[in-house]
């Protein structure tokens, strides 16, 4: 059973949901169980509709000036609904995208400043949360071990959450409860999967040698389910462990706590 | 069998990646030196040190000409030539000049990066001077006539069986795979020559301006026979290894060999400040050292003045993902492999050809940016760099299509929305109960060689939102508990299968 302790005192009970492109479009069910957990500690979810892509992928691959045009199409969506009270915080189902928001759009509104779009890049930095960042530290959620037996589960810490974000502890915590303290410990799981967005196709062999990698470590520690939290690592490891003929499963953390955890 | 390090980038790349005996020795070692490295710095206030070598290091670069004219005054004062050269060309044709006036027959080196950066090795045999290396590691490359392939352990690529064959055919040595014999036979030969040399050469780790003092670390003594054995000593530096004072250097010393080895000091640190005078034993009765800028201002001027304070310590190579797979010939004809030297090759070398692509051959995990002990943000830096060569046109023509395509649609809301629904189309009449292709046409073919694709879901999780919000039974806090019209639940099922 789940209980939750808002705090009542910034009655932080309104979020924008940003889902990023890639849940859009191919992994809707996180953006359901995103909702699903925040819906459940009585958080209300806005989904704002003008929301398209971060701007990472262009940001990466060399292209500042189409990346800044999705930057600007990002702070103009969720910035007023910050600045009007609409919403208190912005929740991210992804580490990448919440980076990339936080410390990339710094770089871009540098070479294009405005001091109106500074301010609402500072804004949205200040308010804007990766999901088990938001889970854990705003909403203290508590999990318990879902009924049934489980899987034997294992955590790979994206890159991007763990080193950008510094966002480490939190998913650990959130795990460490929903496995009744039997998380499996993966050897190098700190090392990258190899996704790194565009790289998985400009230096695809590169790219798959890590992965193999990362399944090999899989399977070493006999984990039938992988947790993530970002969906470009989830789709890069699926990709192999499918091909390769593995059973275990990258699974994102939303989709992990939310349908077994709480009601 | 070395890989053909001047091959194109791909060419190259794939044949890295299927020489296994390398990938096997290169794995080990940056293992073991990774490793080294965590136990070192982890016995100290890391974060403390990297502060300080940074503050260091930034003031270094920032009071640039001041500090080399403070360094050549007191470099010729300690009885030093000092010479200038602007490219790697005019370093050697110094040195050159130099060997001839002191009819220079052997050289012996200790190991130096900026002279592989500027192939003095190949300018002095040119003129006929023998040139010995005096590094093991790099003395065993240089035995098997191969370029360095990490900046730290030159020989990182090759196993013990490897080298020990080379020992036998080179060095006539007796089939053993004892690494004491091993370094035995190279002490003996090496000897032979340090005792007939006529010139000693090295690079520089730092160059202190207050007392003009070069300092070189070594661990097998080799620099401080090269540094006062030969009666002429050459020190070749890049203009960006001053420091401004001692205390500098003792503390980058600190950082450079607990970052590079897992030492918590190198077994040797040599320190010259001028030739020999007439009460000293031993020492060299000249020295001369030629600072170096071989492109380094021109970095500076675009913008990357930050990669210039790296201490070659090799921390980024040891922990990086992708050098671990690919090794550094990997890299191709750089004296500079990995994270730190994706950035400079590209940088500094006058054929962009060679380093255009090394930007790009990383997935920008930030493992170097945690270890540089300098704190280098290098990921960032390698996004600067991919957007200079795009925006010069230097990146191959279809990634630069096919990003900036996705980008246009990704710009406008109602372009993205027919993306989206191209995109679930696209799913549906694949056809099949599989959730993931297995099969694309190109470029995406190079996904699905050795992966398969998630599908694009039927319903975008926007739709099935707006969808939601029409329907007048979801309640307000959980909006998406009813399945009837969405499809939310008939969504990819999925990779649990």
């Amino acid at each position: 059973m789940n209980s939750s302790q808002l705090d009542t005192k910034t009655a932080d009970t309104r979020v924008g949901l940003f889902v990023s492109c890639i849940v859009d479009v191919l992994y809707p069910k996180v953006g359901l169980a995103t909702t699903k957990l925040l819906a459940e500690q009585g958080v209300e979810v806005v989904f704002p509709e003008n929301q398209t892509c971060c701007g990472q992928p262009a940001f990466n691959a060399g292209h500042q000036k189409d990346s800044f045009a999705l930057a600007t199409n990002f702070l103009n969506t969720f910035a007023p609904m910050l600045e009007q009270g609409e919403i208190s915080s912005i929740v991210v189902p992804s580490g990448s995208c919440a980076a990339m928001v936080k410390h990339s759009y710094a770089a871009l509104i540098e070479k294009n400043y405005t001091p109106s779009l500074a301010q609402k890049y500072a804004m949205v930095a200040e308010n804007i949360y990766e999901l088990s960042e938001y889970l854990v530290d705003i909403l203290k959620i508590e999990i318990s071990p879902p009924d049934q037996p489980q899987k034997n589960v294992t955590y790979h810490p994206c890159c991007h959450l763990l080193r950008d974000l510094k966002i480490d502890r939190q998913p650990r915590l959130l795990l460490k409860n929903y496995t009744n303290e039997n998380l499996r410990s993966l050897p190098e799981d700190e090392t990258c999967c190899g996704f790194g967005g565009l790289f998985s196709l400009w230096n695809e062999e590169i790219s798959v040698e890590m992965g193999l990698r990362k399944a090999r470590n899989l399977k070493e520690c006999g984990a039938e389910l992988v947790v993530v939290n970002d969906a470009g690592c989830m789709t890069h490891l699926n990709g192999i462990l499918i091909k390769e003929g593995h059973s275990c499963r990258a699974i994102h953390i939303a989709e992990l706590l939310a349908e077994n955890g709480t009601d | 069998m070395p890989i053909n390090i001047d091959a194109p980038y791909k060419p190259r790349i794939r044949e890295a990646l299927a020489d296994l005996s390398v990938r096997k020795a290169v794995d080990r070692a940056m293992g073991q030196l990774a490793e080294r490295r965590e136990k070192a710095v982890d016995a100290i206030d890391n974060k403390s040190m990297r502060n300080e070598a940074r503050e260091i290091r930034e003031q270094a670069i920032r009071d640039l000409p001041v500090l080399l004219t403070e360094l050549e005054t007191n470099l010729i004062r300690n009885g030093c030539d000092v010479h200038w050269a602007r490219t790697g060309g005019e370093a050697n044709r110094i040195l050159n000049t130099i060997a001839q006036n002191h009819g220079v027959r052997t050289a012996i080196k200790s190991k130096s990066m900026v002279t592989e950066e500027i192939h003095l090795n190949d300018s002095l045999e040119e003129i006929g001077v023998k040139v010995v290396e005096t590094d093991l590691g790099e003395y065993i490359i240089q035995l098997a006539e191969e370029p360095p392939s990490h900046i730290v352990a030159p020989v990182v690529h090759k196993g013990v069986k490897d080298i020990s064959e080379l020992f036998q055919e080179e060095l006539g040595m007796e089939p053993t795979m004892d690494p004491a014999i091993m370094c035995d036979t190279a002490r003996k030969e090496l000897r032979k020559h340090f005792l007939v040399a006529d010139m000693g050469i090295s690079g520089c780790n730092f160059a202190i301006a207050e007392t003009g003092t070069l300092c070189i670390i070594t661990n097998e003594g080799n620099g401080r026979m090269v540094s006062s054995l030969p009666p002429v000593y050459v020190v070749v530096a890049g203009i960006e290894k001053v420091v401004p004072r001692v205390e500098d250097a003792i503390l980058l010393w600190q950082a450079a060999t607990r970052n590079a080895t897992g030492q918590d000091a190198s077994v040797y640190f040599s320190m010259t400040s001028g030739p020999k005078k007439d009460d000293h034993a031993d020492g060299p009765t000249e020295i001369h050292v030629i600072l170096v800028d071989n492109g380094r201002t021109k970095v500076m001027e675009k913008g990357y003045a930050d990669a210039l304070m790296c201490i070659r310590c090799g921390a980024c190579m040891d922990v990086c993902p992708v050098y671990r797979e690919i090794g550094g010939h990997a890299y191709g004809r750089t004296a500079y492999p990995g994270p730190i030297g994706s950035i400079l090759t590209p940088l500094m070398n006058e054929n962009i050809d060679i380093g255009k692509d090394l930007p790009f051959a990383s997935s920008l995990c930030g493992a170097c940016r945690d270890a540089c002990p300098v704190k280098i943000d290098l990921p960032r830096l390698l996004l600067e760099l991919r957007n200079d060569l795009s925006e010069e046109k230097i990146v191959d023509p279809l990634q630069n299509l096919l990003v900036r395509s996705f980008t246009q649609i990704l710009k406008h809301p109602k372009c993205y929305l027919v993306g989206t629904k191209v995109a679930g189309l696209v799913s549906k009449l694949s056809g099949g109960a599989s959730q993931t292709f297995s099969k694309l046409p190109s470029p995406f073919n190079r996904w699905t060689k050795s992966r398969v694709l998630q599908k694009p879901s039927p319903h975008t999780f926007r739709k099935i939102w707006k969808e939601s919000q029409k329907n007048p039974q979801a309640s307000k806090h959980s909006p998406l508990e009813t399945p009837s019209t969405t499809g939310a639940h008939q969504s990819d099922q999925d990779i649990h299968q």
